[in-house]
C-alpha cells in the first residue's frame, strides 16, 4: 500500500527549543527523557528566549549544547551560587540548573542548601543516578547501601561510606523553598507524572512525590512552574 | 567634584565600586576588610542594587561568575585566605572572559596567619592562583584616595577586556582613614552593552559562556586569544610611579603600604646626603619591567622592599638583571616594615 505522503499529519517532534546536536549522554540513561521534556515545558511556557540552562560539571556538562537558549557552563558544585548571581543580577530572566548528585549533593552541597535557603526564585532540577557516570563510575553520596561502583568494588558499606543522603528532604524540611518534589523517569507513568507535576501545584491535596509546598496556591504559573521543576529523580527509599 | 571626606580604605574602595556601576556585589565576611562588605550591605539595596552575604567564598565568587554572565558590572571583595577559596572561581573568570573586580585585603599567612597587614599575595596574584594559562590585571593602590581610583579604573579595564582585575590592598591601606574626594559616578546606561552576555536568547542566536572545550586545538585556540588579550594589556596598561629618581644612586623598588612608607624614608635619606628615589609599580601585572630596566641601567643599586619574603622582589630581578645590584628587604606575618628600619637597610648600599 502506497503511503500519502503529502497528507501525513505530523502528530510527533522535537520541541523547538531542543537543538538537534548530538547528545553524549550514554544509551539507556535516562538523561534524554528528562532534557525532552524540560524542552517540551519551556516551549510551552514560551521561556526560551528569557531562559538561562546552567550546565555544571559531571553527565550534565554539555546541557549548553542541547537548548536554543543561552547557557552558562560553571565549575563542579557552583550551580545554584551562579544561577543565584545570574537572577540576582536579571530577574527577569528564567535560570534552571541542571545539576547531577555529585554535583549537587556532593561537592556543591553548601551552595545547594543556601540557596534553597535564600528562596532564590531559579529552578533547580537535581538527576540523581546514584554514580559518577562521566568519570568512570564511582560512588555518588547518593549510591545505595550495597551499591558496587569502581570506588566501592565490594559494594557501598555504610560503616565506611555512610548511607546515601536524602537530599531532596533536606530541601523540604527549608522554610524558603516553594516547592520540593521527586519524580523518577523508569516507565510511562512516572515519565507523564514528572511532565505533568507542574498542574500539581493547583492541586489542593498534593500528590505523591511531593516533599514540599509552600506559597499561595494562586501564584504566577512562571512561579509555579519554576517551583514544580525542583524535582529529584530518585527511587524512593 | 565633591568635598574632601575622611574614609577608611575599605569604604573609599566600597563608595568607588558603587560610583563605577557595580550593580551586583556578593562577599563573605573576613577580617580586614569587613567595612568594605558592611558599606555595601547599608548602600547598594538603598541604590536598587544587589548585596547578598553568601555561605562562602566559593559561593560568592561564583555568584559573581553568573552576574558578570549576565553583563553587569559586579565585584567581590576578601582577605588573603578567603582570596584562596576564591581560586577556582577567578580561574574560571579568566578562563570565560567575564569583566570581574575582586578586592584582596592582605593579611599575614600561610594558613589562617593573622589579620595584620601583609603583601604575601603577590605570587598568587600575579602569577596565576588558580589552575591554568591565566593573568588577571592586578593594581596595587598606595594611598586611601588612590584604592578610589584604582577600583573605578578596575572595572573599566575589566570591561575592555573581559577580564578579572584585581585590587591588591593590605590591612594598612584597608583600616586606614584618610581625606578623599571621591570620584563622580558614571552613568550606568552609557556603558556600552555587552552583546555576549546571556541576556535570553530573543532575536538573536544564543550566547554561551564557557571555558570548556573537550577538543585539544579548539582549546588551544581559546587560550591563544587569551594570550592575545594578554599581549594587548601588557603593551597598553602598565603603570608605575617614579619619585625623586633623576639623580638617585639608590632606588628602592616597592608597592603599596609599602612605598608610601618609603615617601618618608626617601625625605629621611637625602636630608643626609644619600641620593634615595622610588620605583613603584601600580599595575603588579602587568608588570613595569620595561621602565624598571631603564631605570636600573643608571643606578647602582634597586633595593626591594615588601611585608613579604621576597615576592615581587623575582619581577625586579628580572626587570634589572645585572644592571644593578638587587638587594632585599622585607618584613613577615604582618609586621609593617619602620622608615627607620628601611634607612637602616638603604645605609648598608650608601657609598
Amino acid at each position: 500500500m502506497l503511503t500519502d505522503l503529502d497528507n501525513m499529519v505530523k502528530v510527533f517532534s522535537r520541541p523547538k527549543s531542543l537543538t538537534d546536536v548530538r547528545s553524549t549522554y550514554c544509551p539507556g540513561c535516562q538523561h534524554g527523557i528528562l532534557t525532552r521534556i524540560i524542552g517540551q515545558t519551556i516551549d510551552e511556557l514560551k521561556i526560551a528566549e528569557r531562559t538561562v540552562i546552567i550546565a555544571p560539571v559531571g553527565c550534565s556538562v554539555f546541557a549548553y549544547l542541547w537548548y536554543r537558549c543561552d547557557a552558562v557552563q560553571v565549575a563542579h558544585g557552583r550551580a545554584s551560587a551562579v544561577a543565584t548571581g545570574i537572577k540576582r543580577a536579571d530577574p527577569n530572566l528564567v535560570v534552571l540548573s541542571y545539576q547531577g548528585d555529585g554535583d549537587f549533593a556532593s561537592i556543591g552541597t553548601a551552595e545547594s542548601i543556601h540557596a534553597a535557603n535564600r528562596g532564590e526564585n531559579i529552578t533547580v532540577i537535581f538527576v540523581n543516578n546514584q554514580v559518577y557516570g562521566m568519570t568512570g563510575g564511582e560512588m555518588a553520596p547518593t549510591s545505595l547501601i550495597g551499591q558496587k561502583t569502581t570506588t566501592t568494588p565490594d559494594g557501598r558499606d555504610a560503616a565506611t561510606f555512610g548511607y546515601p543522603i536524602r537530599f531532596s528532604e533536606m530541601i523540604a524540611q527549608l522554610d524558603a523553598p516553594v516547592y520540593v518534589t521527586r519524580q523518577a523517569l523508569y516507565d510511562t507513568k512516572r515519565i507523564v507524572s514528572a511532565k505533568s507535576d507542574q498542574e500539581s501545584i493547583h492541586q489542593p491535596g498534593g500528590r505523591k512525590g511531593i516533599l514540599a509546598r509552600r506559597g499561595p496556591l494562586d501564584m504566577p504559573d512562571e512561579l509555579a512552574h519554576e517551583a514544580s521543576m525542583r524535582a529529584g529523580m530518585s527511587p524512593m527509599w | 567634584m565633591g568635598d574632601k571626606v575622611l574614609m577608611r580604605g575599605n569604604e573609599v574602595i566600597a563608595e568607588a565600586a558603587i560610583r563605577a556601576g557595580c550593580q551586583c556585589y556578593f562577599a563573605y565576611p573576613i577580617t580586614p576588610q569587613a567595612e568594605l562588605l558592611e558599606h555595601m550591605a547599608e548602600h547598594m539595596p538603598r541604590l536598587g542594587r544587589t548585596f547578598v552575604q553568601a555561605e562562602s567564598e566559593l559561593a560568592a565568587i561564583s555568584m559573581v561568575y553568573g552576574a558578570a554572565s549576565v553583563g553587569v558590572r559586579t565585584m567581590t571583595s576578601s582577605s588573603s585566605p578567603g582570596i584562596s577559596l576564591k581560586q577556582e572561581g577567578i580561574s574560571y573568570l579568566a578562563g570565560s572572559s567575564l569583566p570581574s573586580v575582586i578586592v584582596n585585603v592582605m593579611r599575614g599567612g600561610p594558613g589562617l596567619g593573622d589579620i595584620a597587614p601583609s603583601q604575601a599575595d603577590y605570587f598568587q596574584a600575579t602569577k596565576g592562583g588558580g589552575h591554568g594559562d591565566y593573568h588577571m590585571i592586578v593594581l596595587g593602590p598606595s594611598t586611601v584616595p588612590e584604592a578610589g581610583t584604582l577600583t573605578m579604573l578596575a572595572f573599566d579595564l575589566a570591561d575592555k577586556y573581559r577580564t578579572p582585575v584585581m585590587i591588591l590592598a593590605d590591612g594598612m591601606l584597608g583600616q586606614m582613614m584618610e581625606p578623599v574626594q571621591l570620584p563622580e559616578p558614571i552613568d550606568i546606561a552609557s556603558l556600552p552593552k555587552k552583546e555576549w552576555a546571556t541576556t535570553g536568547a530573543k532575536g538573536r542566536d544564543p550566547n554561551i559562556i564557557l571555558s570548556f572545550d573537550l577538543d585539544p586545538e579548539v582549546l588551544k585556540q581559546m587560550n591563544l586569544e587569551l594570550q592575545r588579550r594578554y599581549r594587548e594589556i601588557e603593551k597598553n596598561e602598565v603603570r608605575y610611579e617614579e619619585l625623586q629618581t633623576e639623580d638617585a644612586d639608590i632606588v628602592i623598588a616597592a608597592y603599596g603600604t609599602t612605598a608610601r612608607i618609603v615617601k618618608t624614608v626617601i625625605r629621611m635619606a637625602r636630608a643626609e646626603g644619600i641620593k634615595l628615589g622610588l620605583f613603584r609599580p601600580i599595575t603588579l601585572w602587568p608588570f613595569p619591567y620595561e621602565p624598571l630596566k631603564k631605570l636600573s641601567a643608571r643606578v647602582q643599586t634597586v633595593l626591594t622592599v615588601e611585608m613579604s619574603a621576597g615576592q615581587m622582589w623575582e619581577d625586579v630581578r628580572l626587570a634589572v638583571a645585572e644592571r644593578a645590584d638587587t638587594p632585599f628587604y622585607g618584613e613577615m606575618g604582618g609586621v609593617v616594615p619602620t622608615p627607620r628600619g628601611i634607612l637602616s637597610e638603604v645605609k648598608k648600599y650608601a657609598h
